[in-house]
């Protein structure tokens, strides 16, 4: 079930959701003018699903992301600038420059990381729950992963795991309908991921991913639950992501007319539209919101843009072994 | 004389196997309209369609478990796998399996499956999808290991995998752009043999894969130091074409050996091991043997420190240099 946001919580998530689509939008135009390098994967459309999720939990809980984790990032507090920062691989970056676009975490924001080998993060999350239960932890872990990574036996390993050991883990599937050029209606033998869960003894839902105020509810009755039964559960969100792939994806195996239809669904305009409709918002402090959260980015990346404080090879030979030890 | 790039010499390698037999058969990830992740496949499913080629979930350990299956009953699979680095999923079938039925069926079971994918730096995808580790198949008997750095060795070699009765690694560099002369029409090239891209008389250098062309380089500049470097592309890694090694180091007496993965463990000092474990390879050397390796360090996102990793011409021509005491 939905529930209506109040003026404040709305702000904070419409602001959440724009400032995750222009910092993408961002990101898109510093790779295409090449101040950027390497490769990035970006989920324009799918904000609900990032504002949605952290915001909803425990400050203390943990996320797992994926390859495509700006937005989970930012949703779980880190800095826009130590965001930046890593994708110029600088060493003020969140892995001091050299983890990249694919490898954003934020310890100090309970965000452990994410793997770029697809569905092996979810693992490590039922491990880091393990960890939890074990210490009596409160808190949970988040599993993201997408319609693609769903098929990987590791990620059906680990939900067995974390059924028998009763883990407090969130399995969340993001399930923007293709993993890089195949549509999940070709690739996952079920219509929707949620019924993985049955046959591994744990509870799921699945819910339109692309309006905020259901993936937020369904997200804290979701942590009631894990707390409650002490088991873990399975939400699938319903999403598109409207970028390609990642850079230089020319989407031929997809249509036009089907990028059209879910534009029509955009998650910011659900949201903006529900504010207006409800008093809480005008057109004019929208675009207000819209202004300021790009002036900032702006400011943030043409500040980082000059800088070239990198780490020297010898201090990245410093972190290769836990003790700092000899190479 | 034409010249195709490496991809397109990859393509042109599956296209004519596929049209011979149609029990040769293109397995992978998003190898179907989107052409690949590395853009090898294009064209292959609008021609052979999905009887030849087979798109798969993101499923590395079941796909290629998949295609041990599918060839132990006769198909010929070409698998592709994105990044080399995802080989560490697939190392079940691969290893566990596909290198070893021949000998545990005492020869009553075959896998003639050619396993595709690509490694190494300098693409900015940091440490989960850049590494070398061609080690990984280069110690399991039973596995044959190609490493072509050319596209006319690359079309060649892969069409000599497909044919053979076994499983074969068929590694690949990221430089799938370069472009350079490849003959036309049919012809294969022998698994197991190196090759001398370049003759010389004054140290020999042994490499494979992406580092032929730095090492190339090194060779260019050694001419100024007149210094006259033979370059020996060892194509494939196993089985390993020792006689040729071993001749051209016999000639030179000297010997640097070059990859891109790390030293530490790596296939370096295999080859090593090959020149010295030989009497009369030893006893011809006139300077201690040297290699050129990538550093021991999981690749840094940073593109100035990913830049640092893979052995560049200058560290190639000052290993060879010292080699010559007197002449520095
Ligand atoms: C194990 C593994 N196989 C293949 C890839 C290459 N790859 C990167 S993203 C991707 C698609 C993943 O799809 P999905 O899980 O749906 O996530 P999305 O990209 O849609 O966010 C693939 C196949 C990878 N990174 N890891
Ligand atoms: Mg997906």
């Amino acid at each position: 079930m939905a529930i209506a946001f109040d003026r404040d919580r709305g702000m904070a998530m419409l602001s959440l959701m724009v400032r995750s689509r222009l910092f993408e939008q961002k990101v898109e135009a510093l790779f295409s003018s090449h101040e950027m390098h390497g490769t990035t994967h970006l989920a324009i459309g799918q904000e609900a699903v990032h504002a949605g999720v952290s915001p909803a939990l425990d400050p203390n809980d943990w996320i797992v992301t994926t390859h495509r984790c700006h937005g989970h990032t930012l949703a779980k507090g880190s800095s826009v600038e130590a965001m930046l920062a890593e994708f110029f691989g600088l060493s003020n970056g969140l892995a001091k420059g050299l983890g990249g676009s694919m490898h954003l975490l934020d310890l100090e924001h309970h965000n452990a990381g994410s793997s770029a080998v697809v569905g092996s993060g979810v693992a490590l999350a039922t491990g880091m729950a393990l960890q939890l239960k074990r210490m009596d932890s409160p808190n949970l872990v988040v599993a993201f992963f997408g319609d693609g990574a769903s098929n990987r036996g590791v990620v059906h390993e680990s939900m067995n795991m974390a059924s028998i050991w009763g883990l407090p883990v969130l399995f969340l599937c993001e399930h923007n309908l293709y993993g890089m050029s195949s549509c999940a209606d070709e690739m996952v033998s079920v219509d929707s991921i949620a019924k993985r869960g049955v046959a591994y003894g744990i509870e799921s839902s699945s819910v339109d991913g692309n309006d905020i105020e259901v993936v937020y509810a369904a997200v804290q009755d979701a942590a009631a639950y894990i707390h409650k039964e002490g088991k873990p559960y399975l939400l699938e969100t319903k999403t598109y992501r409207f970028s390609g792939h990642s850079k230089n994806d020319q989407r031929v195996y997809r249509t036009r007319e089907e990028e059209r239809v879910w534009s029509q669904k955009d998650p910011i305009k659900i949201l903006r539209d529900r504010m207006v409709s409800r008093g809480h918002l005008t057109e004019e402090e929208f675009k207000r919101l819209e202004v300021q959260e790009q002036a900032v980015l702006d400011d943030i990346a043409e500040h980082l843009i000059k800088q070239r404080h990198e780490l020297t090879l010898d201090e990245a030979y410093s972190y290769m072994y836990a003790d700092g030890g000899s190479r | 004389m034409r010249k195709l790039s490496y991809r397109e010499a990859i393509r042109e390698a599956m296209v004519e196997e596929m049209a011979r037999d149609e029990q040769v058969v293109v397995i992978g990830e998003d190898v179907g309209c989107y052409g690949g992740c590395f853009k090898v496949t294009p064209g292959l499913i609008e021609r052979f369609g999905t009887r030849q080629v087979i798109e798969t979930p993101v499923s590395e350990e079941g796909l290629v478990g998949v295609a041990v299956g599918a060839a132990m009953m006769g198909m010929r699979p070409i698998v592709e796998i994105m990044y080399g680095d995802f080989s560490t999923l697939a190392a079940d079938p691969i290893i566990n399996h596909a290198a070893k039925m021949s000998f545990m069926t005492a020869g009553q079971v075959s896998v003639p499956m050619v396993y595709r994918t690509p490694m190494g730096s300098g693409t900015g995808a940091a440490a989960q999808h850049t590494q070398s580790l061609e080690v990984l198949f280069t110690n399991v008997p039973g596995l044959k290991v190609i490493y072509a750095a050319t596209p006319a060795d690359a079309k060649g070699l892969l069409k000599s995998a497909v044919r053979d009765p076994g499983p074969v690694i068929f590694l690949e560099h990221k430089l799938y752009g370069t472009e350079d002369i490849v003959p036309e029409g049919e012809y294969t090239i022998p698994i197991g043999q190196a090759d001398i891209k370049r003759q010389g008389t004054d140290v020999t250098i042994v490499t494979y894969g992406k580092t032929v062309f730095t090492a190339f380089e090194a060779a260019q500049i050694l001419e100024d130091d007149e210094v006259s470097v033979e370059l020996v592309d060892l194509r494939t890694l196993r089985p390993l074409d020792t006689a040729t090694i071993l001749a051209s180091v016999r000639k030179t007496g000297r010997v640097v050996v070059v990859h891109e993965a790390p030293g530490f463990g790596g296939f370096a000092g295999e080859v090593i091991a090959q020149i010295v474990e030989d009497p009369a390879t030893f006893a011809a050397l006139r300077a201690p043997v040297a290699r050129v390796c990538g550093k021991e360090l999981p690749t840094p996102f940073n593109k100035t420190l990913e830049m640092q990793l893979p052995p560049s011409p200058h560290a190639i021509v000052d290993a060879v240099l010292a080699l010559f005491p007197s002449a520095v």
